[in-house]
Parts: structure tokens; sequence; C-alpha cells
């Protein structure tokens, strides 16, 4: 296994380097700009909301936005996708409203949605343990003879959890088409990395695994894409899981509850805003004569306008039914469910 | 009808449903090539093929977890804990994901998974290979537990949980794994999860239990003959729970005594007990009394008599009841 680069300044990249990732045409390269837009857009509104009174508490994840769009692209329409809460509006990419995902963060049932419709699992709160779920879904269907990968975000905080030793494991021995895509951004709420362990790299534990593990700029999202597809592709040609963790620096705080001026770098969090990964991904279409003023502005009036009916549609919907307390905790519910209630 | 032992019924069980299902598969350590430490999925792996009876790493809550995603997939995972005690690493995927999956997708997607494991004290066994860790489950929203007493229960309610289409925890009372054999229908043979049965009829009092303290609890009816008319009600599923049969055998004989053989705080009988109070009391002619296990750790086996429920215990709290 080749030796994999420790110092950031090795990290895999495309756009600083100012290259072109084979297969991406002007169409896609505008595709995957439209989904960081609309990550972003989803993100900002939502803090906004959140301020309002309008959603309850929410995971920002402002700046990784270059991670889930240039890893969801790399994926096709069957593979299935398992989000942390970080990633809790990555089924816009898969078609899921936005309203549904605001519902989520109002804390109303109707942020339901079947994972097989759209081939995105439920946001996943404790930590790691969709891991062994991607797992599972990846093997079970390599089992049934269908070709479908799995990817499962998590965050660096996510490698100290036992849950994600398993899984990593089950899916090195099953040889299961499993993208473990580890979104390190350096903080788990107040815990440094440093204090999360001692390995060198993340990646370096794929090696533990018996699996490839590939280091790539979190920020650079077409290098994001292009490590991502390269593991996409020995998933579905049977070569099993790949480890791939996603270099970045978390600019925001971890949630809107939290207040990350008393443990964090705030010197280094000037410098990172000054090259999130929306920016970098704009200005290198721009140079490559790809996005202009006008189409830019397009981009993002659509994302507001998808932002606004989204936050609309959520508010106009009616007041969940408290009998709903007593629907769906079985498929055949027991006898006295209901006992003690009186309506 | 074959005369089996509970885990060679458990072993038929197996056969007949993977037979029946395509979608069904067994998962955990040891299942595949040794056929299971107790020998409970022996020949699976032969007849249905590795995919379909897989050995797994030592993970329980990869097991568990993987198993959420095999369900995703289509599949009906049956997954072995292979001792009580060895679940607790489970519990974690089973409490956060296994009992609240259905109800996060809004009951859209179904996760007819299976939990099994053998149980329970009694065996002269190592530490954390005698405990009795129904509450937890039971205690968990979104899961049903079943615990059969005889060959054919075994047999029936393994398939009845393969077959249900919410998650299902199967508790196998090692003890009795091969302590008798007795008859068990052939072929497909499923029991309703929330039947209890009334192992044994009486009038002066009911013993409520399930597991191993059914035949404790029809040998001290056997003891009390001559005494009192013994009631020996086999609960066989905890959730759902028959409470109609309980209630039932409670009317009729106006005393209970509850056996099992988990700590005593928090433990089913006191759920049991508390229903008796608000329902039964009334036709209640003396209090509702536990025999249980105690609140210490299950102890090393020189001792561990002394810990479980004994005939002897038994007896003596009915006797207490009718002199009330």
């Amino acid at each position: 296994m080749a030796r994999l680069a420790h110092d950031e300044s090795e990290l895999r990249r495309v756009i600083d380097e100012d290259r072109e990732v084979e297969g991406l045409g002007e169409q896609e390269l505008l595709d995957l700009y439209r989904s960081m837009v609309l990550l972003r857009t989803y993100d900002e509104r939502s803090v906004v909301y959140h301020r309002q009174g309008r959603i309850g508490t929410y995971a920002i994840f402002w700046n990784h936005e270059a991670m889930q769009a240039g890893a969801v692209h790399a994926l096709a329409e069957r593979d299935w996708i398992f989000p942390s809460y970080r990633e809790s509006a990555i089924g816009l990419l898969r078609g899921i409203p936005a309203a549904t995902i605001l519902h989520w963060w109002r804390g109303h049932p109707a942020g339901w949605w079947n994972p097989a419709d759209y081939n995105v699992a439920s946001i996943c709160v404790p930590i790691a343990s969709q891991v062994p779920h991607a797992v599972g879904l990846a093997w079970g269907k390599k089992l049934r003879g269908e070709d479908a990968v799995s990817l499962v975000f998590f965050g660096d905080g996510a490698t100290s959890e036992g849950a994600f030793h398993e899984g990593a494991n089950f899916a090195a021995v099953l040889q299961t088409p499993t993208v473990l895509f580890c979104n390190n951004n350096q903080w788990a709420i107040s815990t440094p990395l440093s204090a999360q362990t001692r390995a060198d790299a993340l990646a370096d534990k794929a090696v533990g695994y018996g699996m490839p593990g590939i280091r790539v700029d979190g920020g650079d999202v077409l290098a994001v894409y292009e490590a991502t597809r390269e593991a996409v592709e020995r998933a579905r040609g049977g070569g099993g899981p790949t480890f791939v963790e996603a270099l970045s620096y978390r600019t925001a705080p971890h949630a809107t509850a939290d207040d990350p001026r008393v443990y964090i770098d705030l010197e280094r969090v000037e410098a990172e805003k000054q090259n999130e990964c929306l920016g970098r991904y704009e200005r290198y279409l721009r140079r490559l004569g790809v996005l202009g003023d006008d189409l830019d502005a397009s981009i993002k009036n659509e994302a507001a306008e998808l932002m606004r009916a989204g936050i609309a549609a959520a508010e106009a919907e009616p007041e969940p039914d408290p009998e709903l307390l007593f629907e769906h905790a079985y498929v055949d519910p027991p006898p006295n469910l209901r006992e003690g209630w009186d309506g | 009808m074959a005369e089996l032992l509970m885990v060679e019924a458990i072993n038929d069980a197996f056969h007949v449903e993977l037979a029946r299902d395509d979608d069904v598969m067994v998962l955990g350590e040891d299942v595949g090539r040794a056929g299971g430490v107790f020998r409970a999925t022996a020949g699976l792996r032969e007849r249905f093929g590795e995919n379909r009876c897989v050995d797994t790493p030592l993970a329980e809550a990869g097991i568990l977890g993987a198993a959420v995603g095999l369900c995703m997939a289509g599949w009906r995972p049956v997954t072995e804990m292979q001792y009580d005690a060895f679940s607790y690493p489970c519990l974690d995927q089973l409490i956060t994901h296994v009992g609240r999956y259905h109800w996060r997708t809004g009951g859209q997607m179904e996760f007819p998974l299976v939990i099994r494991m053998p149980y329970g004290g009694g065996v002269r066994a190592p530490e954390l290979h005698d405990d009795s860790p129904e509450t937890y489950y039971v205690h968990t929203p979104g899961v049903k537990v079943a615990i059969p007493s005889t060959p054919a229960d075994a047999k029936g309610l393994l398939a009845a949980a393969i077959r249900d289409p919410d998650p299902v925890v199967v508790l196998e009372p090692k003890l009795i794994y091969r302590s008798e054999r007795s008859e068990v229908p052939e072929g497909e043979h499923v029991v309703p999860l929330g039947r209890a049965r009334l192992a044994r009829e009486g009038d002066d009092v009911t013993l409520v239990a399930y597991g191993a303290m059914v035949p404790l609890c029809e040998r001290a009816a056997e003891e009390l003959e001559g005494e009192a008319s013994v009631e020996v009600l086999d609960l066989r599923s905890l959730r759902p729970l028959d409470e109609e049969a309980l209630l039932a055998s409670a009317s009729k004989t106006g005393r209970v005594v509850i056996v099992q053989e988990a700590p005593r705080t928090n433990g089913f009988a006191g759920e049991l007990a508390a229903i008796l109070a608000e329902k039964a009391i009334l036709d209640l002619r003396g209090p509702v009394l536990r025999v249980t296990g105690f609140d210490v750790p299950y102890p090393y086996w020189k001792i561990e008599d002394a810990y479980m429920p004994s005939v002897e215990r038994v007896a003596a709290a009915v006797r207490k009841l009718l002199a009330f």
C-alpha cells in the first residue's frame, strides 16, 4: 500500500493546481456548483430560521459543501447515502423536498421519509452508529447480485467510536462495496483532533483494516469528487471498501447552541473562511470561463427561491396529530400500547 | 411429531424457515462452520450456503448494525448473540436504531430482524454466561420479546419471530436446551406471539413464569400437591403480553406468585405485579409475591444455586400466600 500523504501540502488537490478532472464537462462542473450553492443556501437560511425561532437547534455545515456535494456526485442514483446530522440536507441532492428536512429540524413528524424512495438513509444522530448500517446495506445488495454502493458520512470524532471500528472491519472482511467518507473538520464540538487520536492521519486507519485509504483536500470539491469516484469504481468493481479522509477545518459553530469562541483559534477560523470551499470553486469556474455573473446570479436565485418555498411549505403544514405518538412504533403493535392514554 | 430437545427444535425451525423464505439469513459468531456453540444453527451453512449462514467478526454491535442495513436491502436477518451477557454491546444499536428505525421512516420501511440468544443461569458456567437480561429488551420501545420454555414453543416462537414484521428478541433458556425431549410438530410450526400457555391447571394459586422458571414452577406445583392446587402460567412472550390470560388466572385463583431469575428491582415480575394491582385488585386474596434473583452480580457457580429461584423458595412463597 502506498505511503499516505501526511503533510497538508501533499493532499490530493485539483482546484489549487488548476487541474481538470477527466470526464467532467461543463455541464457536470455546473451541476456540482448548483449542488454546493443549494447546500450553502440551505445552511445559511437555516441559521437565520433558527434565530427567527422557525426551526429548532440546528447543526451547521458551512464549508462542508465541497465534501458533501463532491462525494454525492461521484455516486449513481442507485447508490445509497448514509448521512450523519452534519449532512442533514444531503437529501436535497436526491430530490428530498427542503420542507421535509426543515420539518426534521422543526421536530415535526413530516420530517419522516422512506429511505428507499431516495436511497438516502434517515439522518443519524448517535455518532458513527450508522456506519454498520451502510455496510449491511451494501453487503445485502451484493448478496442479491445488485451492484449498488453505499457511502457513509461521519466526522473525525466518529473514528473514536466502536461502531466505526466494527463497521469498517465488517466492510473489509465482507468486502462490501462501501465508501467510508470521513469529513475531518478537526473538531468534535470542542475537542480538537489532537485529543481524539494520536494517529498522524485518520486515513492511516485504513491500513489496519486492510483497505485503501485516500486523503484529500476537503475544501476542494473536484478533488473530493475525483477521490470518491475512484473509491466508488473500486467498490462497484468488487474491490471492496475504501476509507476517504477529507481534511477541512470547522469554520462555523458545531451547532446553533454552541459558542466556539471559548475553545477555537479564531485567527485560524478567519483564515479558513477566506479560503472557504464554495468561493474556491466559484473562482475556479470563473477562471475556466464556465461561470459568469448572470449564470451565477440565476443559480443563487434558484436556490434562494427553493428555500423560500421550502420554509413556506413547512410552515403551512398543520400541527401534527398527537395520535401519531402511537403510529409507526410497530408494524404490528402490541395490544396495550395505548395503556394510560385518554386522548 | 418428533421427540426433540429444545436446541434441536430451534435448529429444526431454522431449517424450515430458511427453506420456506429465501430472504431469511443467519449471522453471528460461530454460527456457520461450527453450527453455533450450542449447535442451534448446525447444518445451515452446508444446506443453504455460506451467504445465508454467515460467520461474522466478533462484534455484537457490528452484527446488529449490519442487520439493520440488511433489512434495508430486503433481507430478514436472524442474528445470534452467543450468550446473554455478550449481547450488551448490541444494546447501543438496539436502543438507538433497531427499536426506532421503522418509526423514523414514518412507518414506511420495515425491520423484520431477530436477535436470539441463549440466556439464564444454573449451568455452572464462567462469569457473564448466566444473565437474564429480558428487562433491557422489553423496556426498549419498538421491540418484541419472546421466551420459550418447551421444545415445541422454541420452534414455534422462533418461526413467529422470523415471520414477524417487527424486530423480535428471542431469549432461549439454555438451562433446559438439552434437559428433556418432547414432541415437536414437524414442518411449519408457528406459535403466535402474545399468547400465554397454561402449563398446568389449578384452583388455589397461580405461578407466573417464563423460560427455565416454567419447569421449575411445575416441579414446585408437584411438591405442593396435597397442600394446594397450583396453576402454572407460561407467558411465552413478554411483549406482546397476554394480559387476558394473566388476569383470567388471577381472577380464578385469587393468588399470584411471579417467578423470575433476573435481579429483583425493575424486573418483569414488577411489571406484572403492577398490572395485577391496577386491574385485578378486587380478585386478589393476598399480595402479589415475587420470587426472583437478587440485586447482585450473577454469582460464581459454586454459589449460584443460592441465587437462582428454587422449588423450595417458590413453595415457601406459595405457603406464605396461602396463609395470608
